[in-house]
């Protein structure tokens, strides 16, 4: 039986209710769209791109708990990281979430190891998903809107 | 299960029919999910099937199955003696003055799309345009788009107020003599409003404009008259109606009908056909092109069946009652606000609690074995119109009991305890 508390822990519901890094970013180079049709979630994504590196990033939206609380993880993880660095992070969360990645590599990923759970909830994984899908898509193309449907 | 705190003090009633008998008709709500009793609650996305349904289908196919209106051998006679027997059910269960006005469909979206291709597209120029609600569904709303962009016509919404009930005088004043229809919904899925049908009816015809009606959201819950509604067209879904998926229902008035291009072409729509040109069939047949959905027809006739068994008014009577003891417990707990209060709603309980997205309401009660809709519910107008992303919707059929609704509201307890 999937475990609803490996799904809503504690940090996950922090970062719902008082989100890091949720606000518009004036001076951002980088910007993208995501929506979640099935639920209604939408977010968006700003970074601030210099020498190759994420030096800041800031969302906005609205969504359920599980992508506000990925997506404020997420800003916090990618910051600092280069497009190569934060690509490979997204696809060991990737990983992760749809339950493929090896247990070892799991506490490679920090934080964002609390979205474990979410293996056992199928439908969900979109919901986590939707930050990053949206950060990939700003760090491809400078505008961009991307749909997890 | 441990009822709500607050039951004993609300009334409960007893349903005008042998409650436990009905769900024994429904194998599927015997079941258990994760481990609780399956909870049903989400009657206005599909409903279930009571046993007859799933023995109707199943028996064409293991005793009666062949195609229709060709062989002459024994069981393609009976296939469609059975198919044209549930035409004339149908035409009785919306009290249609003839069956020949009985299109099957594969659903009410598929009524809506025919509609508006062979009745909108043939006739509309550019300058003209069709009236619908802002409480539409997107199947009533989408097909109207899409004939707009091929005609030049202009598709306009009329709005609704704060409790979700249909602006009449705002709809009124949208209708203009270049209006060449008016589509509304009768039951919304989102607000669960009961619309005023037969006066806005009454509205259009004044002006000799005609009207659709989605009935996706009424069949199940209302009994359907076509001919004191005196629309022009009416759609619903079998599967909203206790039947199989695949089936739905176009009603239409015979004079359009007639006058109406086929939808598709193909088998069985034909009177003769040589390379050059070809002449069609009579209705309703103009409008079945290919083999139909013989299986499904046969579980709709046994899905109308059904209802009639167990009464339609007795169906409204307990939904009734079902809502109103789900509103007033729902409206107990702190921080839910109820979406969609008009005076006349069918068994539809939309609600946002603060702080938490529908979403993960609709995760936790799963895990319930509470099955809810959680999301926009295919009318993200409505949503707008609220101003939410999303509301979460418990929608009741004459099978729920209230100790089912006591389940949800000790499911929105564990949400609210979990998340504020």
């Amino acid at each position: 039986m999937a475990s609803l508390a490996g799904l809503y822990q504690e940090m996950i519901l922090d970062h719902n209710r008082a989100p890091q890094n949720f606000r518009r970013m004036d001076d951002a180079n980088r910007r993208a769209e995501g929506n979640n049709p099935l639920c209604g979630d939408r977010l968006t994504v700003w970074l601030r791109m210099t020498d190759g590196k994420i030096q800041d990033a800031a969302f906005q939206g609205s969504g359920c708990a599980i992508s506000k609380a990925s997506a404020s993880l997420m800003t916090a993880a990618v910051k600092g990281k280069s497009q190569a660095e934060a690509e490979a992070l997204f696809e060991r969360f990737r990983g992760l979430v749809t339950g493929k990645l090896d247990p070892d590599e799991a506490e490679t990923l920090g934080k964002l190891a609390v979205f474990s759970g979410l293996s056992e909830f199928p439908i969900r994984v979109k919901c986590a998903s939707l930050s990053w899908h949206a950060l990939k898509a700003a760090l491809e193309q400078p505008d961009a809107v991307v749909s997890t449907e | 299960m441990t009822p709500a705190a607050a039951a004993p003090l609300i009334g409960r009633s007893s349903p005008p029919f042998d409650l436990d008998r009905i769900r024994a008709d429904f194998p599927i709500l015997g079941r258990r999910i994760r481990g609780k009793p399956l909870v049903y609650l989400d009657n206005a996305a599909t409903s279930q099937k009571p046993q007859s349904v799933i023995d109707a289908v199943t028996h064409f196919y293991t005793a009666e199955n062949a195609n229709i209106h060709r062989g002459v051998h024994y069981l393609s006679e009976r296939a469609t003696a059975a198919y044209d027997l549930v035409r004339e059910e149908v035409a009785r269960f919306i009290n249609a003055p003839s069956s020949r006005q009985v299109i099957f469909t594969k659903g009410a979206t598929e009524g809506i799309n025919l509609v508006a291709q062979s009745y909108g597209r043939p006739q509309l120029k550019p300058g003209d345009n069709i009236v619908i609600t802002t409480m539409e569904h997107h199947s009533n709303i989408v097909p109207w788009q899409l004939l707009c962009e091929q005609t030049g016509a202009v598709l306009k919404a009329a709005p609704i107020d704060e409790k979700g009930e249909l602006d009449v005088t705002g709809l009124e004043a949208l209708l203009t003599d270049r209006t060449r229809l008016v589509a509304l919904v009768h039951v919304s899925n989102a607000l669960g409003t009961i619309n005023p049908v037969k006066s806005i009816v009454a509205l259009a015809h004044e002006r000799g404009i005609p009207v659709l009606v989605d009935g996706a959201q009424a069949a199940p819950h209302l009994l359907v008259d076509v001919q004191d509604l005196d629309c022009d067209f009416y759609v619903f879904s079998g599967h909203k109606v206790f039947g199989p998926t695949g089936i739905g229902v176009l009603y239409g008035r015979e004079t359009l009908l007639e006058a109406m291009p086929p939808y598709q072409g193909g088998g069985d729509m034909i009177a003769t056909v040589s390379i050059q040109r070809s002449t069609y069939a009579p209705l309703p047949a103009k409008f079945e092109a290919g083999t139909p959905m013989i299986a499904q027809v046969a579980g709709l006739g046994a899905a109308l069946k059904y209802v009639d068994t167990v009464g339609l008014e007795n169906v409204g009577a307990w939904e009734r009652e079902l809502l109103a003891y789900a509103t007033d417990c729902i409206l107990e707990i702190e921080g839910l606000r109820i979406i969609g209060t008009a005076q006349h709603k069918a068994s539809v309980l939309g609600f946002v609690m603060n702080g938490v997205h529908p979403h993960d309401i609709g995760t936790i009660l799963d895990n319930e074995g509470i099955a809810i809709r959680a999301g926009h519910h295919c009318a993200q107008p409505v949503m707008e119109r609220f101003g939410v992303p999303a509301t979460a919707r418990a929608s009741f059929a004459f099978y729920n009991t209230l100790d089912e609704v006591d389940a949800l509201i000790a499911g929105l307890r564990t949400v609210k305890k979990m998340f504020c």
